[in-house]
């Protein structure tokens, strides 16, 4: 037989993991498969150094150097016909390499065509906004900010823009926790109640699956029912909870019953569903 | 018909009903329940259909204020974030004495599947709340039921017992 292991906390740590898992990989092709892509990267290299630059997923990636993201980006509008930033954001490489990687989203109406201008900057320098070419880039340089703490430079508004702004770290970076650190845990304790209040509040309840048999208050068991409150932590429970389907002592109108009381003795449970 | 129908004259003759003070004051309140119009999320669309014309939430006399001076009740129909806890709180203190809160659907409940770091894990961390509605997003019936439950509720209240202190400040 199989060794038995106890399944208590089974869903605490992940089930399956794969001892085999390669993360996948896009291939990556020559650039000289597209000449639209040939003829545009010919062109950008004699304005600005490309670092690299391959094909993925019919994408163009091209790598710079940070410094030259608004000359870039400028070029790629005015000359190259790619008339629409879509999206910019980072990523985080802080751990392996110690910065961002920043990555522009760019597609060209007119050519039909995407290209993807990359970067990559330490974790405290800082980045020209590209918001005086892209108007988008407006919102999308705040978000990246208020998720990665990337610091951009030149931008008129530059401000957190889904996080409250007294709100302290960066959500999206990779050492961030999932329920967050203690400033978030007590976030709103501290600001509606001010800290000498922590212990009123207690701490949050992060476990999905908690129950308390005992809490009368929050939890209920079917086939079991006690009464609303009741301390029932010493293990001794009400011989008997009153049925209160209905409003006690029936429905009256001057004086005039037009719904009966409930009497509990007579109620029957109906043998077959109607 | 003719089983509902009144008649004024059996209690001695006179059209009068005695009743106490609390059943006449309770009375007052539980049918005239006033939420206030504040929506989170999805469940305020749910919050939205239980007032329409369908499941009708006037014929309770429950009808919905915008402004949290006129409102008795707050349906938190929502996940509350930690950003929007301030504000929630700021119009749960705007609102008149006696006040009630329903706190509508897994979100505001315990924050539900949103386990994270921007939702507050519970509306109850912030203000009293009188019913939990569980359900994601719970249909407009139970919203109704809740809202009996809490007329119920209203009906069981003193109102010369000073009101009693909930868990938080």
């Amino acid at each position: 037989m199989r060794k038995y292991t106890p399944k208590d906390d089974v869903q605490r740590k992940s089930y399956y993991d794969d001892r085999f898992f390669v993360a996948p990989q896009v291939p990556r092709q020559k650039i000289e498969e597209d000449e639209v892509f040939e003829n545009d990267i010919h062109n950008l290299d004699t304005y600005v150094e490309v670092l690299e630059s391959y094909l993925e997923n019919g994408h163009l990636v091209i790598y710079i150097n940070p410094s030259d993201n608004k000359k870039t980006m400028l070029y790629l509008r005015d000359y190259l016909e790619y008339d629409f930033l879509m999206e910019l954001s980072a990523i985080d490489y802080i751990a392996t390499r110690g910065g961002f990687e920043i990555f522009y989203e760019m597609l060209s109406t007119s050519k039909r065509k995407r290209i993807r201008l990359k970067c990559f900057i330490k974790e405290k320098e800082t980045i020209e906004s590209v918001e005086s070419i892209f108007k988008m880039a407006n919102w999308s340089e705040r978000e990246m900010f208020d998720m990665y703490g990337v610091k951009i430079i030149n931008h008129h508004n530059m401000k957190r823009i889904l996080m409250p702004d007294d709100w302290y770290d960066y959500p999206l970076r990779k050492t961030y926790p999932l329920h967050g650190d203690e400033v978030a845990n007590w976030y709103e304790v501290d600001k509606i109640f001010g800290k000498e209040n922590r212990d009123l509040i207690g701490p949050e309840e992060r476990d999905p699956a908690a129950v308390d048999r005992y809490d009368t208050t929050r939890f209920s068991r079917l086939g079991h029912e006690v009464p609303f409150g009741v301390d029932i932590t010493d293990g001794k429970e009400p011989a008997h909870t009153p049925l209160a389907y209905q409003e006690e002592g029936g429905v009256k109108l001057f004086g005039v019953k037009l719904i009966k009381d409930l009497d509990e003795k007579k109620s029957v449970t109906l043998k077959k569903k109607r | 018909m003719a089983q509902h129908k009144i008649n004024y004259l059996q209690n001695g003759g006179a059209p009068i009903a005695l009743t106490t003070i609390d059943k006449i004051v309770n009375f007052g309140r539980s049918n005239s329940l006033w939420p206030l119009t504040y929506g989170l999320a999805c469940c305020a669309i749910e919050m939205m259909a239980t007032g329409a014309s369908r499941y009708d939430f006037d014929r309770f006399g429950t009808i919905f204020r915008a402004s949290p001076r006129q409102a008795d009740v707050i349906i938190i129909a929502g996940t509350l974030t930690k950003k929007h806890a301030e504000f929630m709180r700021r119009l749960y203190d705007q609102m008149p004495d006696p006040k009630w809160v329903i706190s509508m659907g897994s979100c505001a409940n315990t924050g539900g599947m949103f386990n994270t770091y921007a939702t507050v894990q519970g509306a109850d961390r912030i203000v009293p709340v009188d019913i939990y509605l569980p359900g994601c997003a719970p249909r407009p019936e139970t919203l109704q039921y809740a809202l009996m439950m809490l007329q119920k509720k209203i009906r069981k209240e003193s109102i010369f017992r000073s009101i009693k202190k909930k868990r938080l400040v």
